[in-house]
């Protein structure tokens, strides 16, 4: 237990009795929960070594509500904690004792789906895969699609700017977000964006997306929705040494082609997944990738061709071009359970850095040997074309002292990816796993002007505020 | 007055921070090549990229390139293309719109986030960037974002700098996602088509599986020729194949289509892109806007019945260029009643300077957002010394 929250404000908590009475009137009495038992219940989120016991959940059902709660929290000096499903795996949603949750979760409708213009307008607490299901009988689809999109809101997504296996060639959530109805921490309903494509001042929307629930609560989202392409079919490649593989990746790209995914096991993360999924993967190679490409059969097996070519120097020990839907379902079952499948056999910390891709080799020697070094086993799952890491730091949280080494190498790896020119975190979020390693990144400079910028929304640092910037230096404006 | 050209980035730290201590307002730029758009402001001296030069990073396997932001832009995209590589959102040159001279650099590219018609397809400059080094009103050297194409730490300042026409940074370098350029792009094109049909056909060909890269119409009203709807895809010459017969299947109720190849295909994206099309008479003032694709038709027809005006769609329609009359509000109260009645913004690009000054260049935002905007000027530039006034008065 590393991480440090805030000491709780003794007067908020003394006044919870009023705090409570001053809430109930602004939402429906089965909106508004107090019971520990109940609170429980959102003490923790998906970064679940941490736990902190709420003053109180809101759940309202309109942006009215969410308003007239921002005003009496902000009114109050109550801290506000946003949160969707609660699926954040670097502790955004987690909750402080002398905070409310708003949870937006009851907020779950779609209100509009207009596929001449390509966009789906959402209540924000709605789920990510609900919005691709709410317009696939048109053939279109919402593109980020992180594993969690089962459960997962766009409303935690516009926050975390999520992204998903996909990004290589849709983006992540800020490319796919037109706009947002954001109630600010005074209770102000602001409309950013809309259904056109550009801001016509500051690009408020690119900001607000990944600000961690920091600057206000979305409500409402417009997104841009897709339409799919004709098919899609991944080839699997397994490879006797992790050079191999990263150098195909590099002469895929250097070819000219961009698949739709492009996905890296390791040993370990092959094993795991195998043996949850039975899809087939190849149990005796070092490194495998998963290869995604869309179009027309015709397409599909024009590209599929031209990779598979493009591979042969590189002596895949493994080469396999899905034959039907239902091998290509397998493949992809086996690594969107990686994950879930690595939580059966152990407990885990999942890392979320970026490296340049070049570095990949290099990077992956030095995680193993990281946790080696703390006694720990390691599986490597990630976004291969976009340097997007996974490394799950496999531990057991019985053995008194193996949670601090996780932690320890989880830190190392993060620091490793930043030194080789990378970042913290490509799609997790920094939340409270990764703030007090915000100046490994950042300068003073860099944290200060951010903190600025935060500064114009949220200048009492009433909004998520345990969470992205380290305690100590914090400034206000 | 000769302008002031820092070479390195702590040179620039300190022309600011001097700047800030005596409030004297810079103007940024970059080639000049856009000086001309936003609001005339009072500036005692320039302030300009000109001497920071040079690819600093470009790994093709990465999908990456990094440059000094006074690096031309045209060198950038020599360096891609000599690796099979390309800018994705196809920057737009507005020399000719604009009649000026000079070299549009990268940092301006994406100061001004300047998106071409693959915009629809790849997104704009602001969704291709992903580093920025730039000095704020204090003198602070501040980075955000970086090399790597995914990355969520901290608050995302590169989207900020985007479109921020250096009101909050002078931007030192930035550094780009690029995707290989495609091995054959073909067009096709539809004939005589009205508008409200043309955004039809273009935006059934967008929401198609067949990956539309550009999708204009050029209004018969335009230049007096035939109306021409132009679809654009790109990719392997296999897979473009099957795709224009897909399309030409798809959009047969809308009459014959002509598939066009090559440089007569190539000159006329590029004059919706830069919009050249509206480049005369020089004097006519132009106007971009910004507004949901199936609306555009809708917008213009408002306009049009109060206003002489000329216009092309880019965009699948949601994007409006407009050439009016430059006397009086050049048109903006019209303008600004269809975009306030359909959604989106208008930005009035080209207009002479006592124009520019009474009316407002960039669409007039709520009182709340306009409450942020200022505040966000004063967070990176307290003293007001960066391009003030150029966006909003005061900011």
């Amino acid at each position: 237990m590393s991480i440090a929250f805030p000491v709780p404000d003794q007067a908020i908590l003394a006044r919870r009795e009023e705090i409570l009475r001053g809430l109930a009137p602004l939402v429906a009495p089965e909106a508004l929960i107090v019971t520990e038992d109940e609170r429980r219940v959102f003490e923790t989120d998906g970064l679940t070594a941490y736990r902190k016991l709420p003053l109180a959940v809101v759940l309202p059902s309109t942006t009215e509500e969410v308003a007239a709660v921002m005003r009496f929290c902000r009114e109050n000096g109550v801290k506000v904690v946003p949160r969707g499903a609660g699926t954040s795996l670097s502790g955004g949603a987690i909750a402080q004792e002398d905070a409310i949750i708003l949870g937006v979760a009851k907020m779950n409708r779609v209100l509009e789906v207009d596929f001449a213009n390509r966009t789906a307008r959402v209540q924000s607490g709605i789920t990510n895969l609900a919005i691709s299901q709410a317009v696939a009988h048109e053939g279109f689809f919402y593109a980020p699609d992180p594993s969690s999109q089962l459960a997962c809101t766009i409303a935690g997504n516009i926050a975390m700017n999520s992204g998903g296996a996909h990004c290589l060639k849709y983006g992540v959530t800020t490319n796919n977000l037109l706009g947002v109805t954001m109630v600010l921490v005074d209770g102000t309903v602001v409309e950013i964006g809309g259904e056109h494509l550009d801001a016509p001042g500051y690009d408020l929307l690119g900001l607000v997306c990944g600000s961690e629930g920091q600057l206000g609560v979305v409500t409402e989202a417009v997104v841009r929705i897709l339409r799919a392409a004709e098919g899609a079919r991944p080839a699997l490649m397994g490879f006797d040494a992790v050079e191999d593989a990263g150098a195909c990746v590099a002469a895929i790209i250097g070819a000219g082609i961009i698949p739709v995914a492009m996905e890296y096991m390791d040993r370990p993360a092959i094993k795991i997944c195998e043996a949850f999924a039975h899809a087939g993967y190849p149990l005796d190679v070092e490194a495998m990738l998963i290869i995604e490409v869309e179009g027309s059969d015709e397409e599909c097996e024009d590209t599929l061709a031209r990779i598979v070519e493009i591979a042969q120097p590189f002596r895949p020990k493994t080469l396999r071009v899905s034959q039907s839907e239902a091998e290509s379902a397998a493949i992809w079952k086996g690594r969107k359970s990686a994950f879930g499948a690595t939580g059966r056999i152990s407990d885990y910390i999942c890392m979320d850095g970026t490296i340049p891709t070049g570095r990949l080799p290099y990077v992956l020697k030095r995680i193993d040997e990281i946790c080696k070094a703390e006694g720990l086993g390691v599986a490597n799952v990630f976004h291969a074309g976009d340097g997007n890491l996974h490394p799950l730091i496999l531990f057991d949280i019985n053995k008194p002292g193996e949670m601090e080494k996780a932690e320890a190498a989880g830190e190392e790896i993060l620091k490793l990816c930043v030194e080789v020119g990378g970042c913290l975190t490509g799609e997790h979020g920094v939340g409270i796993e990764k703030r007090d390693l915000m100046r490994c990144q950042f300068t003073e400079a860099d944290l200060k002007q951010q903190m600025r910028v935060r500064g114009v929304f949220d200048p009492g640092w009433l909004m998520n505020p345990a969470k992205v910037f380290p305690l100590e230096g914090r400034v206000a404006a | 007055m000769t302008p002031l050209t820092p070479t390195c980035e702590s040179d620039a730290c300190a022309i600011i921070a001097d700047a800030a201590a005596r409030r004297m307002p810079l103007a940024v730029a970059g080639g000049g090549t856009k000086a001309g758009i936003g609001r005339p402001a009072q500036t005692e001296a320039t302030l300009s990229s000109a001497a920071l030069t040079g690819v600093t990073l470009y790994e093709p396997a990465e999908l990456v390139i990094a440059a000094l932001a006074g690096t031309p832009l045209s060198e950038v995209v020599r360096a891609l293309a000599d690796r099979g590589q390309q800018l994705p959102f196809e920057p737009a040159d507005y020399r000719a719109l604009l009649g000026s001279s000079g070299k549009p650099t990268i940092g301006a590219v994406a100061a001004a986030n300047v998106s071409g018609p693959r915009r629809i397809m790849a997104g704009a400059a602001r969704d291709s960037l992903i580093g920025v080094r730039f000095v704020n009103g204090r003198g602070e050297a501040v980075k955000s974002g970086g090399s790597v194409m995914k990355n969520v730490t901290g608050l995302d300042l590169v989207k900020l700098m985007a479109g921020s026409w250096g009101t909050l940074g002078f931007v030192t370098e930035v550094t780009f996602k690029v995707l290989p350029r495609p091995e054959r792009s073909a067009t096709l094109a539809l004939a005589g088509l009205s508008d409200s049909r043309a955004v039809e056909a273009l935006c059934a060909a967008v929401a198609s599986p067949f990956e539309v890269t550009g999708a204009a119409h050029l209004p018969a009203a335009l230049d007096g020729g035939e109306a021409r709807t132009l679809i654009r895809i790109e990719g392997f010459s296999f897979s473009v194949d099957h795709r224009l017969g897909e399309l030409k299947r798809l959009l047969a109720g809308y009459g014959p289509a002509e598939a066009i190849d090559g440089e007569r295909a190539g000159a006329l994206w590029a004059a919706v892109r830069d919009a050249t099309l509206l480049a005369e008479p020089h004097d006519s003032a132009v106007w971009r806007v910004s507004t949901a694709p199936a609306k555009g038709p809708a917008l213009m027809a408002q306009v049009a019945r109060a206003l002489q005006a000329r216009w092309f769609y880019d965009w699948s329609g949601g994007l409006v260029w407009l050439a009016t009359d430059p006397a009086g509000d050049a048109g903006a109260a019209t303008i600004r009643g269809a975009v306030a009645t359909q959604g989106g913004h208008a930005t009035l690009v080209r207009a002479p300077a006592e124009v520019r000054a009474a009316v407002d260049v960039f669409e007039p935002q709520p009182a709340p957002l306009m409450r942020v905007t200022r505040d966000i000027k004063a967070a990176f530039d307290p003293a007001g010394v960066l391009n003030p006034g150029r966006m909003y008065a005061g900011v």
